[in-house]
């Protein structure tokens, strides 16, 4: 890539920084390279750690286009990649028929309806065809089967799609392309080794106070560094799932709507369920905080 | 710089990592974009491009503590007054300057151990980063008395500087310090919430000092020797037998994503697996209607095989780990089996399957099954032969063609009699019977060891010494 989207490493956190996602060290450097690379970026991590937020707030920051890809099981190329319109190829033949049947020519007609044209545009080839600047999400990339995994591969590694019809298409220019993935199980290594690998972990105590300040409308310090320090607290107990940052922001918001200025145990306990979403960790969670009290 | 990252990524990969060449020349051009002064974005650099496995992220950052810490001026980066940390001469002077700041008596070596403490208990209290580190460094210089060419692991060095500092009376002042600060306006939690953050600070001043006294092993030893003795086993390879408590720890914390991941895989196998055999009646009814051709085969509906699972495991002190994880696991997956249930032993035996029912959380009831269950006939000295007798003249009508059968063990039975019969009655009545060892199989059959005698009569013996086999057994199990 010729010219570059975000200046320098401080460039990027910074602006990152402006729309409203603060970025540490590791995020930083590795959007940096991955644009420098021209390298797809896959990110890991446990759920709610703003994996899919950081794609968007790129795209938010460099001003690009965000295109989304949601896997699921089940998805498949007419999906994903691009699908022919035969319905619209259908009524071509059909409005043909009418003019002139006896001239019908098989091999014409078959470079007409394989055209440009009957060709429905799915996430991947409308992010390789697009002229204007891009992102591209692919979200959650582990719901998909292993064999559609092989089908993201030429995309990753060359930003190109192949059509049998019509020749392989390349990208005019490099999209950023993020992908995520929860880890329910191992992506392949041929995926991996396509990829920059980021793994966004819960936020330390001095950045998770920083998300929830600018986050959260009309939130104080002191509240906020309480709210972190409990947090980080309660992620060390060994917990089914620990809370997130989606979680502590949620926390954080109905604190503030109800007037609280200092948490204490009672408080906490009784909004734990915001916090948490099983009913054993939230009564373990209630459990240790007054117990050490 | 070539032979350097190469020498890294070597490194990487005797310590277990799976570096591939593209993935190496990746890391290449990467480190060609990053300003290379800038330490913390050349490490994310390397990592994002080598490391695609966040359970792997620890091995990387010890080696590339050891590679890339402090190897001549172009590396040596943002160190205070720029001195290079590991040369003592400088370190003293540079201690003594910051003794005539406190009034001391100057001199790194001279500084009392009172001293020492009292301003690290400073450092600490204000959360003062910079001093911290420098405390680190004066500590291991006083206190863990390294020799150059000694022959001494870190961990011995870590342990005599520790000792001396008496970090949890620290921690103890702190706290009261604290909250003699606050002159006891602070609430329970608030108070709770300090004490952590000062654990948090202590946390951290523990990995300084460790990472000064590897920074002066490296220096002394070279890089090379230095990598091969910090080398440790990925959680998934760590050994159950042998296992530190920092290495149980990570298993331990390793095991929840991997039985995420493996009941995962095990529901989509079921489910990729949607055709049963022929269906010859069904085919030959539907024929009817194209005029007796089977145009149309049908199929059977496959009945998804989930066994009843029968564990019986030993839980006497040296395995006790092992299933530990193996219940752990089995029980984690519950769903993918119609039913568990399970027995523990040491010389007695005792149904646990209770325990796992109504509780949600299975660390809870795997450490209940080690403080309650019933297991100590005689003596607590593991006797197989008579776990096993009990368990046939209670048990065994409960076995049928249907289960499975799990024993957990290192078949050492000190020198009772086997009773290998009841194994065998097993395996006449059962659908299948396994014996997991966490031993190496060269130990088997060793000193006390009647794994052989068991195992004529089981469906296979299968060593089981980490996770990885772990894993691999539960998944073709299922």
């Amino acid at each position: 890539m010729t010219e570059t989207m975000f200046g320098d490493l401080s460039g990027v956190r910074e602006g990152l920084a402006k729309v409203e996602y603060l970025a540490d060290d590791g995020i930083a450097s590795v959007v940096y390279l991955a644009e420098r690379l021209g390298k797809p970026v896959l990110i890991e991590g446990p759920a709610g750690t703003g994996k899919t937020e950081l794609a968007k707030s790129v795209a938010a920051m460099s001003g690009a286009r965000l295109i989304r890809l949601q896997c699921y099981e089940g998805l498949d190329e007419a999906k994903a990649l691009y699908e022919w319109n035969y319905k619209k190829q259908l009524l071509r033949i059909q409005a043909d028929r009418g003019v002139d049947a006896e001239h019908e020519d098989w091999v014409d007609l078959q470079d007409d309806i394989f055209q440009d044209e009957f060709l429905l545009t799915r996430p991947l080839l409308e992010a390789i065809s697009a002229e204007d600047k891009v992102v591209l999400l692919i979200d959650e990339v582990d719901r998909v089967e292993i064999e559609t995994e092989a089908l993201l591969l030429e995309i990753l590694s060359d930003y190109q799609v192949s059509i049998p019809e019509l020749g392989t298409i390349m990208a005019s220019q490099i999209p950023l392309v993020f992908l995520t993935s929860n880890n329910t199980r191992e992506l392949s290594e041929a995926l991996k080794r396509r990829c920059l690998f980021l793994h966004i972990d819960y936020p330390d105590l001095e950045r998770e106070k920083q998300i929830v300040l600018t986050k959260v409308v009309g939130i104080s310090e002191n509240l906020a560094e309480q709210i972190a320090r409990v947090v980080r607290s309660v992620r060390q107990l060994e917990l089914k799932k620990a809370p997130s940052v989606s979680e502590t922001l949620d926390w954080a918001r109905t604190l503030v709507l109800l007037g609280i200025e200092n948490i204490d145990v009672e408080q906490a306990k009784q909004t734990l369920h915001i916090l948490l979403k099983y009913q054993s960790d939230i009564e373990k969670a209630a459990k240790e905080l007054t117990v050490e009290a | 710089m070539l032979d350097l990252l190469s020498g890294f990524v070597g490194e990487l990969r005797n310590a277990g990592l799976p570096v591939s060449l593209t993935e190496n020349l990746d890391a290449m051009e990467a480190v060609k974009h990053i300003p290379i002064e800038d330490r913390d974005a050349f490490k994310y650099a390397l990592a994002a491009t080598l490391v695609k496995n966040e359970q792997h992220w620890r091995a990387f950052e010890t080696v590339f503590e050891v590679y890339f810490s402090l190897r001549g001026p172009e590396y040596n980066v943002g160190d205070e007054d720029g001195n290079g940390e590991f040369d003592p001469e400088s370190l003293e002077e540079w201690m003594s300057q910051q003794m005539q700041g406190m009034g001391g008596r100057g001199g790194g070596q001279d500084m009392s151990p009172e001293e020492i403490a009292e301003m690290l208990f400073r450092a600490l209290l204000n959360a003062d980063e910079a001093m911290m580190a420098a405390m680190a460094r004066a500590a291991v210089t006083q206190f863990a008395g390294m020799e150059p060419g000694r022959p001494v692991g870190g961990t011995y060095y870590l342990y005599r500087t520790l000792r001396n500092l008496d970090l949890d009376g620290m921690l103890e002042r702190l706290v009261e310090e604290s909250s003699e600060r606050y002159e006891g306006e602070l609430s329970p939690l608030a108070e709770r919430l300090e004490r952590e953050e000062f654990e948090n600070r202590i946390e951290q001043l523990k990995r300084e000092i460790e990472a000064e006294i590897r920074r002066r092993l490296v220096a002394d030893r070279g890089v090379e020797a230095m990598a091969k003795t910090l080398r440790k086993p990925l959680p998934e390879d760590v050994d159950f037998m042998h296992a530190s408590r920092e290495e149980m720890a990570n298993i331990r914390k390793a095991i929840q994503p991997l039985t995420r991941k493996l009941a995962a895989r095990l529901a989509r196998k079921r489910k990729h697996k949607r055709r049963g055999p022929l269906d010859f009646r069904a085919t030959v009814r539907r024929s009817l209607s194209y005029g007796g051709v089977p145009a149309e085969p049908r199929f059977r509906h496959p009945r998804p095989n989930k066994p009843e699972l029968i564990v019986v495991a030993d839980i006497s002190g040296s395995v006790a780990a092992f299933a530990r994880f193996t219940l752990h696991l089995v029980y984690a997956l519950q769903n993918q089996f119609s039913k568990v249930r399970s027995f523990v032993f040491i010389d007695g035996i005792d149904e646990v399957t209770h325990m796992f029912q109504n509780e949600e959380d299975i660390t809870n009831a795997v450490h209940r099954v080690n403080t309650e269950a019933d297991v100590v006939w005689v003596d607590g000295h593991s006797d197989y032969g008579h776990a096993f007798g009990v368990f046939w003249e209670n048990f065994g009508k409960d076995v049928n063609a249907k289960s499975t059968m799990m024993f957990l063990g290192d078949a050492r039975n000190n020198y009772h009699s086997t009773n290998a019969w009841v194994l065998k009655e097993c395996q006449k009545r059962a659908r299948s019977v396994f014996w997991l060892n966490p031993e190496p199989r060269s130990y088997w059959d060793t000193g006390d060891s009647v794994i052989t005698e068991y195992s004529t009569y089981t469906d296979g013996v299968f060593e089981c010494r980490n996770l990885r086999q772990l894993e691999g057994f539960v998944d073709n199990l299922a």
